[in-house]
């Protein structure tokens, strides 16, 4: 099928990962939020965990691409076999 | 009482629904012909298949039913994992996907088609086709329950919201949206949960003050709030070792199993009968692109299935834990009291503060106005209710105060509420978003999973069979389409029906049992002895079925009246409890399923055997190659690396799960 899953994963977990860092950064001070969470900043962390295994993703699907593309120009877009 | 989603929590939900809905669109210009939108047209890699394998099971029901079960159950509950799935998975890749992707089956009843014969095949794909309707049904229920719950949405508006984004996508990408989009649930169940996970063990102080704490549990559990085993006590490590309470007998561990019924029961029949003949999961598998990928496909599955106990089960122990100290007043969920309870019980509350009722008399008029079978529900704590209605004497409290507080004079203990109390307690805005929508997410991979293999089955297995044969390939694509719309209108239907009749849900997941319980021994004679017959599969199928029913209808588990759940056959005698011999009584409702599932197999094997013997074969050697064992070249994988080939995997994977058992013991 013609859509590496590993972009969408990749790019999901990267926004989501950006979003949740960058409020955890903002709101680090706020001990009060944080009280909930054992006094972590879970938001920065896990945040940080999630963009990593986005890029990870990334970086896969960006490799395979490269990898992909000379075998698949030869054959010209044919629809599926039925 | 309800949580507030902030700002970022819903943006993090909606990129999600974006990102579903996106993928869908994107599928939808391959998808050309009707094998591309029902069957995949075969052409998706191993490691996708795999998680989506694994994801099509990990539904809502999985996730809040085994965080339940940890809690009441403990580490026993794994047995479910390390004893049911991972061993039956390792079969179904090793020898029973070769027939089922090499026969060119596009479902599980086209092979019995070819297997056997047009009987089989209808009597297997019907009772698919609605028991997948229910299960999708049922989940979206209890999905929309929680949202209502929790965060106070409204039923109706989260039940056709959440499904309407479910119909979109797969409307729109067919089978492989479905698949596609399981892979993203995967991660995201497993990244949204993990952290609370973390937090919780953490809170309680790690893993081996959490055993301490369990075994404080098993010496009383009511402490724990486990009403439903008041005055029970259980041996120290009943919550925290998985077998050697097992070994001892049913009434030493607090699921009331015995040993050889968790073994044969549940860990050769239910098990292999689900993971090995369920077309929703085996589905995943036949659209893998080739051979080794369709038999890579459950071996991928297994292994986060092996770990996902940390994950699922965990959680429901951390907080029987939690719930034995009271740690920051933290409590098992109460069962919740629906507006209509509360608009009986708040002017029955009023009455008995003017009447100046004190102690049980308070109770007993709030009991009263509930009604005994609602007081039965609920279970109403004496004390608090006496508190309640005493404060409210001098002046009138608050509605919110007083609702609050009559919510928390319930003693029922809602098990399914589990894994939700823990995200309550640990997410600060932005991760809660992120639970939810890992909440959202196991929800709409168990809907996608049962609409795409409904949709399969009525397509090929009951349009294209028996309704309309010989039409354009055009025309089945269409059909496809137009029954996944009538597939999830059907299963909102069915979510309504479950949410109205509270007993809908006991006769639907009975009957479930009745019907899977016999599957696998015709499986597992059709494919591995050419002597069988369709006439002997067809009627020890029925056969097999008929005797669950039989068995449910004369046996009994403890603690139930004689009705639905079990012994109707005695109730409709006029005989009681006690005239039920002892051998059909059991000591939890679980232990009678086991055995239950145990008599069906038998009886659907020797049905089969005999019968098969008796009539003569209607299909040649010739017409079984490929679907027997015996008449089907093995398949070659001496050519792979060994680190690929699937007898390899799979016994490596056994080993972990041996392992995993030892440790655990």
């Amino acid at each position: 099928m013609g859509l590496d899953l590993r972009w969408p994963i990749g790019l999901m977990f990267s926004l989501i990962g950006v979003l949740l860092t960058g409020y955890g950064a903002l709101t680090g001070s706020d001990t009060d939020m944080y009280k909930r969470s054992l006094g972590i900043n879970i938001n920065l962390y896990w945040g940080l965990v999630l963009l990593v295994f986005g890029f990870l993703m990334l970086l896969l699907a960006w490799r395979g691409k490269s990898q992909v593309q000379p075998t698949a120009a030869k054959p010209p877009e044919t629809t599926p076999a039925p | 009482m309800h949580i507030q989603l902030g700002a970022l929590d819903y943006a993090i939900l909606l990129i999600y629904v974006a990102f579903v809905i996106g993928i869908g669109f994107v599928l939808a210009r391959f998808m050309k012909t009707s094998s591309d939108f029902l069957t995949s047209g075969r052409s998706i890699p191993a490691w996708v298949t795999g998680l989506a394998f694994i994801s099509a099971n990990l539904g809502a029901l999985e996730l809040v039913g085994m965080a339940a079960s940890g809690a009441k159950y403990g580490i026993a509950q794994a047995h479910f994992y390390w004893v049911g799935a991972i061993p039956a998975m390792v079969f179904l890749a090793v020898f029973m996907m070769p027939f089922y992707y090499g026969s060119k089956a596009r479902s599980v009843p086209e092979y019995l088609n070819m297997r056997f014969d047009q009987r089989v095949r209808a009597l297997n794909s019907i009772s698919f086709a609605v028991m997948t309707l229910f299960a999708s049904g049922i989940s979206v229920n209890l999905l929309a329950k929680l949202l209502h719950q929790l965060l106070g949405w409204n039923y109706d508006a989260s039940l056709w919201i959440c499904s309407a984004v479910v119909l979109l996508y797969v409307l729109k990408g067919g089978l492989t949206s479905a698949i596609y989009t399981e892979v993203l649930q995967f991660f995201m169940i497993v990244l949204g949960f993990a952290p609370v996970v973390y937090l919780g063990l953490k809170d309680v102080g790690g893993w081996d003050a959490m055993k301490g704490r369990l075994v404080m549990v098993a010496a009383n559990p009511a402490a724990a709030g486990m009403i439903d085993k008041a005055g029970k006590t259980y041996p120290a490590d009943s919550w925290t070792s998985a077998w050697h309470p097992l070994l001892a007998g049913p009434a030493s561990n607090p699921m009331g199993v015995d040993w050889f019924a968790m073994v044969f029961g549940l860990g050769f029949v239910l098990s292999f009968g689900y993971w090995c003949t369920n077309f929703l999961v085996v589905q995943r598998a036949m659209a893998a692109r080739n051979m080794s990928a369709a038999r890579r496909t459950p071996l991928i599955a297994a292994v986060p299935k092996m770990l996902f106990p940390a994950l699922v089960i965990l959680p429901g122990m951390i907080a029987a834990a939690l719930a034995i100290t009271h740690q920051d007043g933290y409590r098992l969920p109460p069962k919740p009291l629906t507006a209509a309870i509360y608009q009986k019980m708040l002017p029955a509350v009023a009455q008995a503060s003017s009447a100046g009722l004190q102690g049980e008399a308070a109770l007993q008029a709030i009991n009263t106005a509930l009604g005994s079978d609602d007081a039965k529900t609920y279970k109403l704590n004496p004390e608090k209710i006496a508190a309640i209605v005493a404060d409210n004497k001098s002046a009138a409290l608050p509605e919110d105060t007083l609702k609050t507080r009559l919510q928390d004079a319930v003693r029922e203990t809602d098990y399914d509420g589990v894994i939700l109390s823990l995200v309550k307690k640990y997410c600060p805005t932005g991760l809660l978003g992120l639970a939810l929508t890992g909440l959202l997410a196991s929800f709409m991979s168990g809907m996608a999973g049962n609409v795409t293999a409904f949709n399969t089955i009525w397509t090929y297995d009951l349009y294209q069979a028996y309704i309309a044969p010989n039409k354009s390939d055009q025309h089945y694509a269409w059909m496809g389409r137009f029954i996944t719309v009538v597939g999830i209108v059907l299963s909102i239907l069915c979510a309504y029906l479950v949410s109205q009749w509270s007993n809908a849900m006991d006769i639907i997941q009975l009957v479930f049992g009745f019907v899977n319980a016999p599957l696998f021994a015709t499986f597992l004679l059709g494919m591995f002895w050419k002597r069988t017959t369709g006439t002997g599969a067809f009627l020890g199928l029925l056969g097999g079925t008929a005797t669950s029913a039989l068995f449910q209808a004369l046996s009994n588990a403890s603690g139930n009246a004689l009705g639905i759940k079990g012994g109707y056959l005695w109730l409709w005698m006029h005989k009681s409890l006690a005239d039920i011999p002892q051998c059909l009584q059991f000591p939890s409702d679980m232990a009678q399923n086991f055995w239950l599932a145990t008599f069906a197999f038998i009886a659907c094997l020797v049905l089969t055997l005999v019968i098969s013997l008796a009539t003569r074969r209607t299909k040649t050697d010739e017409e079984l190659k490929g679907l027997v064992y015996s008449l089907t070249p093995k398949v070659k994988d001496e050519g792979e690396a060994w680190y690929l080939r699937p007898a390899v995997l799979g016994v490596i994977l056994l080993l972990g799960c041996v392992v995993l058992n030892i440790i655990f013991y």
